[in-house]
């Protein structure tokens, strides 16, 4: 009895000391954006906007360079050591979902109502991701070239056909002005690949996985029409329309600007840079239509719960703090990617209505087409980068989508599905 | 007699040092193109890159880079982990590789071939393929610290520096050397009634030289400029992160090259330092061993 | 007196190479008995599916292969039909190896090489085709590296070991690629082979007072192994330079000058006086590079990604692709495993070549 007393007397008098700083629980927050300077900024202003708006949580960031930090998730996995936030690319949540990293995201819905589709992340009908903006990519051109050589200025509503896309690339190489009509960005050898260019495949189309079932890549990577992109994207380098995969950074990061390349199929993200080149000059175009409609990829980095942390409501009440509309414009300004709500765009200097980039908002909106999500991505990437970069180097177009459609199909039971049931 | 003798040695060494020069000019000149690279902005860097240009101090010549790669990362931080990780490697690494080496050449024991056919076979394995059930191990392993028993490894020195004590190259490096060394000595030591211990440390390592230095740098090597993997997966905060993997901080949505390039030529001192410091002691230890001839 | 003595010779011996032993089998024996468990099942990188054993299933997947004979195809009356160049017709290997009940044991396996017997095509198919290409580019870069990096290294060797001032500032230059990081190195190299505008055809270019074309080194199935491998004895060389020098040093000048009263020219030095007694040097430095050679990646992984085509694939790239890229812990480990067991191979076949013959 009188050690009862004395432990609960110990206890109560060390609880009553302690000062309300160790009242407020850490999380931990693990971030991609390391050795970026302005990202930071801003994440750690939002950080202490939440920490001194309550008392209860207290958030901690840790950076990781945006290369290496999906292997660094996935290490800490392993060793059961992740944070309690955490940050991950759209595409690759729903493996990581399934993977047991993560937790649902319990968020009241109305938050997230007017969210572009890109940045909120559902898998199985659960929530378990929102992000702050979402990337879209478009065609940069220069107004004066095009009317130069007289080829049409697509709109939003009256893109480019695939053939008449094909035939500006040709008049411009015809003039023997530019190393190559368009840069692709093929020296990025990273998501980058499937996330700009398996859109065309769907323009065509075609698809890396048949959505229906999510269960096979079939008829949807070496069907008819996954085949006809194939032979088109081959015909590309063949003709010396786009440089191909020895292209060298350099000129992938210049080219443009120093006018190397009448056009460049690039995302939202160096739109500022081009901007200050080409001024008034720049123009935006929306995908070309291969038959099936223009597409552009969607999802971006996005926050989430990890399924080990021991306070969940801690951290959505930091993600519901961070997806602020002031928040997303102030984003939105410093990296020139798409906020991720309309009323968020009004408050940024390029996003908001007649803004030199609004059209990317248009754009995301009207083309953007989400990476399947399914837990196979994390497989179907590499493979697909694989298939682009070996048809641009002149392989056979059928034998390479029946290899990665075979691949994609084995892998897929090899995980027994991934969770989706067989029908 | 004299006169054409001169004249030849003359031309011959016009000759000598012009092949050397040449030579060397291939060796360097990579090196010379980080060092002008990191003094040029990037616009410039990337177009000289097509030309003599890319060799020469010449246009926007600032240390503009080198400013802001410190703005950008840690770097001292990251130094100072490598070479802190680095030396505490090499120094675990030459003490017991060389105590076992010795024990290998010397000493006659059970399972002694055996266990040292082994150790070379661990050699084969590219450090690659035995990453992630390494990862798996360490993990588990309990480790003592200010708090009392903990399990698991990661996110610290010393995960990043035990496990590449024990090393096989290291230990058929000394092996070599001291198969080549005269027993005379060990057994002049033995009569005298010299412990093993000390014969040893008195007798093989003072003249170990050549072989220590050559071991060292090659262990400072690997451990410095080669690994990437490793502390990529077990290192989860800034404050362990060695330099390799602080590379990647300079490779985001816009590469700022010329800041790749200061940094690289930041990070490339340590291990000239420490090569230049040891190829003294190298070279000095050959001129000074008497042992053979 | 032997009994006690030996026994401390076991006792001692074992101490002083417990700590080597120790530390080695902790970090690096078991990790590899781990993955060569891990081979045998179907083991992922995290998942959710525990995993379960499939036995040789991700071996035969990785080396398994067969043989298809292709007869032409023929018309009606018989004839063979042929192409706008002339060449027979055949029918494609997709029919033979995609759902076709017949040949069940096809399925999924891709074209290889193939060549012409007599009418027919003889395809040699293979389930991973990747693999394959990866294990014989490696054994080409490890069969060509070991001679040119090694016997440049004796060169360059040799030329430092000459008593001239300002000698060990030339060591230390051709020392100095050693000290850079492989990635390093690629970077640079990157922006060196780049077609464009690189470097390297720059500088042929002025050499050959415009002749050259610019070659897109990394870009060319046929020449980016290669271009890979020009970058890697460049870096290696200073190493194996300072290993021959340290060899060359230990031999002793007297044997030199007995050789020089006998009125030896500089070859018959070499050979008779300084090749002999630089064998355990050359079985160090040969062992090195190939156990270097073997371990091919970084530079791949920077440089060109296995491509273009698979030229640049090499096993370990391989490996961690399957184990870690896609995920399939299992798979990786097999392919360390096959690895292991083709570097073990060769070693002991060089150990066995070299031995001394007493």
């Amino acid at each position: 009895m009188k050690t009862a007393a004395l432990l609960t007397g110990i206890i109560l008098s060390a609880t009553l000391t302690a000062g309300p700083a160790l009242a407020a629980t850490d999380l931990t927050l693990w971030y991609h954006g390391a050795g970026n300077q302005v990202e930071r900024e801003i994440l750690v202003g939002i950080i202490e906007d939440f920490n001194g708006s309550q008392e209860e949580w207290n958030v901690v960031l840790e950076e990781f360079p945006q290369a290496a930090y999906n292997d660094s998730v996935t290490a800490a996995a392993l060793a059961g050591n992740l944070p309690d936030i955490l940050d991950m690319d759209g595409p690759v949540m729903p493996n990581w979902a399934w993977s047991g990293y993560l937790q649902p995201l319990k968020l009241p819905e109305e938050k997230i109502a007017n969210f572009l589709p890109g940045a909120v992340g559902k898998w199985q009908g659960e929530l378990y991701s929102v992000g702050l903006w979402d990337a879209a990519v478009a065609i940069f051109a220069r107004k004066s070239v095009l009317e130069e050589n007289n080829i049409r200025i697509p709109t939003l509503d009256q893109p480019w056909t695939g053939d008449e896309f094909t035939e500006a690339l040709k008049t411009l190489k015809a003039t023997g002005k530019y190393e190559y009509p368009i840069d692709l960005g093929m020296s990025d050898k990273s998501e980058w690949y499937p996330y700009a260019f398996s859109p065309f495949l769907q323009s065509f189309g075609g698809d890396l996985i048949d959505r229906e079932s999510y269960r096979t890549a079939e008829d949807a990577l070496n069907g008819d029409e996954a085949i006809a992109f194939g032979e088109w994207w081959q015909s590309l380098f063949k003709e010396e329309l786009a440089p191909g995969t020895s292209q060298s950074p350099s000129d992938h990061e210049t080219g443009f600007l120093d006018g190397k390349y009448a056009l460049q199929w690039m995302g939202n993200w160096v739109a500022v840079k081009a901007l200050e080149k080409y001024g008034d000059d720049l123009l935006f175009l929306p995908a070309p239509d291969f038959g099936n409609g223009p597409k552009i990829g969607a999802g971006s980095w996005q926050f989430g719960i990890s399924a080990k942390s021991q306070h969940p409501e801690g951290a959505a009440a930091f993600i519901e703090f961070a997806i602020q509309d002031k928040y997303l414009a102030q984003f939105s300004d410093a990296i020139g990617l798409v906020p991720a709500t309309s009323t968020a765009a009004e408050l940024t200097k390029n996003y908001k209505k007649g803004g030199p980039l609004a059209v990317f908002f248009d754009l995301s909106a009207k083309q953007g087409t989400l990476r399947p999500e399914t837990p196979a991505y994390a497989f179907i990437s590499p493979t697909f980068q694989k298939v682009l970069t070996d048809i641009a180097d002149g392989a056979d177009v059928a034998d390479t989508l029946d290899a990665a459609t075979d691949a994609i199909n084995d892998n897929i039971e090899k995980n027994d599905g991934y969770g989706f049931e067989q029908n | 007699m004299a006169q054409a003798g001169t004249k030849r040695s003359a031309t011959s060494l016009f000759v000598r040092y012009t092949v050397l020069i040449l030579i060397a000019l291939v060796f360097v000149f990579p090196l010379v193109f980080m060092v002008m690279s990191s003094l040029k902005p990037d616009a410039q860097l990337l177009r000289d890159t097509a030309s003599i240009r890319a060799f020469m101090p010449v246009g926007d010549i600032s240390l503009d880079n080198y400013f802001a790669a410190f703005r950008r990362a840690p770097i001292m931080l990251f130094v100072f982990n490598s070479v802190l990780v680095t030396g505490l490697t090499v120094a675990g690494a030459l003490l017991v590789g060389s105590l076992a080496a010795f024990a290998f050449t010397f000493m006659n024991w059970h399972g002694r071939d055996v266990i040292f056919t082994m150790i070379l076979a661990t050699l084969i394995l590219p450090f690659e393929t035995i990453a992630i059930p390494l990862l798996l191990q360490v993990n588990n392993l309990p480790w003592v610290t200010t708090e009392g028993l903990v399990t698991g490894w990661l996110n610290s020195y010393h995960v990043q520096v035990i496990p590449w004590i024990g090393d096989g190259l290291t230990i058929f490096l000394f092996v070599q050397y001291f198969k080549d060394l005269p027993k005379e000595l060990i057994d002049a030591a033995r009569i005298d009634g010299a412990s093993w211990l000390q014969i040893y440390w008195r007798v093989i390592m003072p003249i170990s030289g050549p072989v220590v230095a050559t071991a060292a740098i090659l262990k400072f090597l690997i451990m410095y400029s080669q690994q990437y993997l490793w502390p990529l997966l077990v290192t989860q905060s800034e404050e362990y992160r060695p330099v390799m993997v602080g590379l990647q901080y300079f490779f985001q949505l816009n590469v700022a090259w010329g800041e790749v390039m200061a940094y690289l030529s930041i990070i490339t001192v340590p291990v000239l330092v420490f090569y230049l410091f040891l190829q003294r002691a190298f070279i000095s230890s050959i001129a000074s061993t008497g042992l053979k001839g | 007196m032997a009994n006690p003595r030996l026994h401390q010779h076991h006792l001692a011996g074992w101490l002083m190479a417990a700590p080597a032993i120790l530390l080695i089998v902790a970090f690096l024996v078991m990790p590899f008995f781990l993955g060569v468990g891990l081979s045998f099942t179907n083991q992922r990188l995290v998942s959710p599916n525990p995993p379960s054993y499939i036995g040789m299933k991700n071996f035969s997947d990785l080396l398994g292969m067969g043989i298809l004979v292709l007869e032409p195809e023929r018309n009606e009356q018989g004839e063979i039909e042929r192409d706008d160049e002339g060449e027979p017709e055949y029918p494609r290997i997709r029919s033979f190896t995609r759902n076709n009940p017949d040949y069940p044991q096809y399925q999924g396996m891709r074209e290889y090489l193939s060549f012409s017997w007599g009418e027919n095509r003889v395809v040699i198919l293979a389930r991973d085709v990747v693999f394959l290409k990866a294990i014989v580019n490696t054994i080409c870069f490890v069969a060509v590296v070991a001679p040119l990096q090694g016997g440049l290294a004796l060169g360059l060797a040799l030329l430092v070991n000459q008593r001239l001032p300002g000698i060990n500032i030339f060591r230390a230059i051709y020392f100095m690629p050693v000290v850079l990081s492989i990635v390093v190195v690629a970077l640079l190299w990157r922006f060196i082979y780049a077609g464009d505008n690189g470097l390297l055809n720059a500088l042929l270019g002025f050499l050959s007072f415009g002749l050259f074309q610019p070659i897109d080194w990394l870009g060319r199935t046929d020449t980016a192994l290669w271009a890979i491998l020009v970058m890697s004895v460049w870096q290696g060389v200073g190493f194996h330079m300072v290993i021959w020098l340290s060899g060359l040093q230990t031999i002793p000048q007297s044997l030199y000058e007995a050789a020089d009263l006998e009125g030896a020219s500089s070859w018959q030095k070499f050979r008779y006086v300084t090749w002999p007694m630089l064998r355990n040097t050359a079985v160090l430095v040969l062992i090195v590079i190939t156990m270097n050679g073997f371990a091919l990646f970084a530079q791949i992984d920077v440089m060109t990604g296995g491509g273009p085509l698979d030229s640049t694939q090499s096993i370990v790239f391989q490996a961690v692709q399957h184990g870690y890229v896609r995920q399939d812990i299992g798979r990786g480990s097999a392919i360390s495993v096959i690895l292991f067991l083709l570097v073990f191979t060769i070693s002991m076949t060089q150990r066995y070549l070299t031995r001394e013959r007493n």
